[in-house]
């Protein structure tokens, strides 16, 4: 498997001399016996609604001076019981529910979850529609991390990527209206294809993304990458090793920087993810500046991926030919009567799936999107669960921040690429 | 044939001839851990399938499941040190609920489905925190929306929904969409909610709000009909 270590080439936990360069420590370490003050820890109360919580998120941080002792984070703000619902609706009509759970990459969600249902009812989709879905999800990959460099910036102090990052995001929301009419409420798919084909000119426009993106991924860089104050604010900070990051099931990025190779993309290939060409990054020490590296990194190998789709994406239907699941073309129905009735008869009693339960996880943008669903012969699912890959990275927060600096935990909770959508669900 | 038959029919499901073939219970499972683990855990082990054309199924007995577990973990043959997801899936009608772990092999590239169902009268199984610290939250949550209870958990509090909930856990198919109070009372507990209660020290620790069940035969039970269906 192709990976990549990032190494960098600057000292860890460095100070900031005269000028903002980078210099060694002005003073040696002592160890001086700290004066017992008999003091009391400190409850402080972060969120639910503070900018760096990304969300409706509560952290109770339990404080000694400056130091977290221990953090508590409470959730289920933004509960609306998707799982619930889903149980009420048929297998089609739980698509827009889905977008509305990481509303930072909901194409990736859109399409992980029909991926599941279709694996379920074993239906193979058109090549086209492969390459489509593979070029929606390559583009919301970056379209979140892109929103992750943005909130991770200010986060650590820096305004100007912010602005940079969202003009690029921008360009997403543009395609992604140009593909479904909505800019983050996608609802892009459907069992067995696409809500509709690829608009004309929308593969150049893709094209022209990610043309002009290096050059923006470039620019942040390099206010990023070597700047003393993101490095003493990252380097050595939130730092877990690969063993306890699996043990504690953090997936995607975060994963990656502690240097576990596991990317699901190579580990368990769909829609021929294993003869794309790219690079899975990995970090080395698994502190909040890897996670940036291997994040900004995994956005080059995402545009290397767009380039191929766009290549190989093919002609010919986007949606399978099956009367089972797909509904017959507008025209038809408006002049053939059993097209009428076919069509009536898929909308009103839906697609029933088969007795059986299918587990599918794609590599979405925060770490492993799984999707677990359980039929029982009828068009609506039993259960259908979502492995939400914020959720278990979450988890981490009290084990990554312990004996960090109060700052350290804002930077810490950006460098996890949270969203409270997924979370709460 | 005609395509309105098709319709009824639905897709087929995937690999639906092979496992018809085989028998759903002596599926012959592409994972060789499934015949590894059938051989050392030969009375733990109730069954097997192969869902969905390929994922391998084991059906365990919930008493031995942490050791199950354990040598999953542990075995340097298995090695299933990625816990992908713990969940749990309510058939209805009184049917036992099914406990569902998602392992994955990183070293190996493996994915191990294990079931264990659970009587609606014995909802509780042992914890697999102590192997897998990512299970913390993923408990948490099948407690807090199905009532398993997670033997060995180090602090089983509901997640997602309030402390103070008392409703009941909302996955349980028993459970209606809107609730299991009427709206009048789900709004008078909302109101009557003292948000500075959600502030004090006491709350990291033992000391969360009482949950105050309500009553059979208590009035701020159901007043209305509910229905089953959002509209």
């Amino acid at each position: 498997m192709a990976t990549r270590t990032i190494e960098y080439g600057v000292g860890r936990n460095p100070e900031m001399g005269p000028g903002g360069t980078l210099a060694a420590s002005p003073t040696e370490p002592f160890d001086a016996p700290e004066p017992d003050l008999g003091s009391e820890t400190m409850l402080v109360n972060v969120g639910p609604q503070h900018p760096a919580t990304h969300g409706v998120l509560r952290l109770i941080v339990e404080l000694d001076g400056e130091t977290v002792v221990n953090v508590t984070p409470r959730l289920g703000y933004l509960h609306s019981s998707f799982e619930k619902l889903g149980e009420y609706r048929t297998w089609n009509q739980i698509v827009p529910l889905t977008d509305r759970m990481d509303y930072l990459a909901p194409l990736i969600y859109n399409c992980a979850y029909v991926m599941s249902v279709e694996k379920l009812m074993g239906i193979e989709v058109t090549e086209r529609c492969k390459v489509a879905r593979v070029i929606c999800m390559e583009m919301d990959r970056i379209f979140s991390h892109l929103l992750w460099l943005g909130t991770w910036s200010i986060d650590v102090g820096a305004f100007t990527p912010f602005l940079y990052a969202f003009q690029q995001r921008e360009k997403v929301y543009k395609l992604h209206e140009a593909l479904t009419g909505a800019r983050i409420t996608t609802s892009a798919t459907r069992i067995g294809g696409m809500m509709a084909d690829l608009p004309e000119g929308w593969t150049q426009g893709v094209r022209e993304f990610a043309d002009n993106l290096p050059a923006t991924l470039d620019e942040i860089d390099g206010l990023l990458r070597h700047n003393a104050i993101h490095i003493g604010r990252t380097q050595g900070i939130g730092a877990i090793s690969a063993e306890d990051a699996v043990n504690h099931g953090l997936t995607g990025a975060n994963l990656r920087a502690s240097g576990v190779p596991y990317d699901v993309r190579k580990d368990r290939p769909y829609y021929d993810y294993e003869s794309y060409d790219f690079e899975v990054p990995i970090g080395c020490h698994g502190d909040c500046y890897d996670r940036y590296l291997v994040r900004m990194e995994e956005m080059r190998q995402s545009i290397r991926i767009l380039h191929q789709a766009l290549d190989r994406l093919p002609g010919g239907p986007i949606n399978v030919e099956d009367p089972r699941v797909s509904l017959p073309s507008k025209t038809d129905c408006m002049s053939d009567m059993e097209s009428m009735i076919h069509h009536f008869k898929l909308v009103t009693e839906g697609i029933p799936a088969p007795d059986g339960d299918c587990w599918f996880s794609v590599e979405g943008s925060k770490g492993e999107l799984g999707m677990y669903v359980v039929g029982d012969g009828g068009p609506k699912p039993v259960r259908w669960r979502i492995r939400p890959p914020s959720f278990v990275n979450l988890s981490a927060i009290p084990k990554l921040s312990e004996g960090h600096l109060m700052a350290d935990l804002i930077v810490i909770n950006a460098s996890l690429d949270i969203v409270l959508g997924e979370i709460d669900r | 044939m005609n395509p309105f038959d098709l319709v009824a029919q639905g897709p087929a499901p995937s690999g639906d001839a092979t496992r018809a073939e085989r028998g759903a219970n002596e599926a012959e499972p592409g994972n060789p851990t499934v015949s590894a683990l059938r051989a050392r855990f030969s009375d733990a082990v109730l069954g097997n399938s192969v869902t969905a054309g390929d994922q391998d199924v084991v059906h365990a007995d919930p008493a031995r499941i942490g050791e199950i577990l354990r040598w999953l973990h542990d075995s340097p043959a298995e090695q299933y040190d990625h816990l992908a997801d713990l969940t749990a899936v309510d058939y209805g009608g009184g049917r036992p609920i099914e406990v569902v772990y998602q392992l994955w092999s990183i070293p190996h590239r493996r994915a191990l489905r294990i079931r264990c169902a659970l009587p609606l009268h014995a909802l509780e199984i042992e914890s697999a925190t102590g192997i897998w610290t990512g299970a913390d939250w993923l408990e948490r949550e099948v407690f807090d929306l199905f009532g398993v209870r997670f033997a060995g958990h180090p602090n089983l509090r509901r997640i997602l929904m309030p402390d103070d909930y008392g409703e009941g856990h909302p996955l349980r198919k028993d459970f209606p969409l809107r609730g299991r109070f009427s709206r009048a009372e789900q709004t008078r507990r909302a109101l009557n909610q003292d948000p500075e209660s959600y502030y004090v020290p006491g709350e990291i620790g033992d000391r969360v709000p009482q949950v105050v069940a309500a009553e059979p035969g208590d009035p701020s039970l159901a007043e209305e009909d509910h229905g089953d269906e959002d509209d």
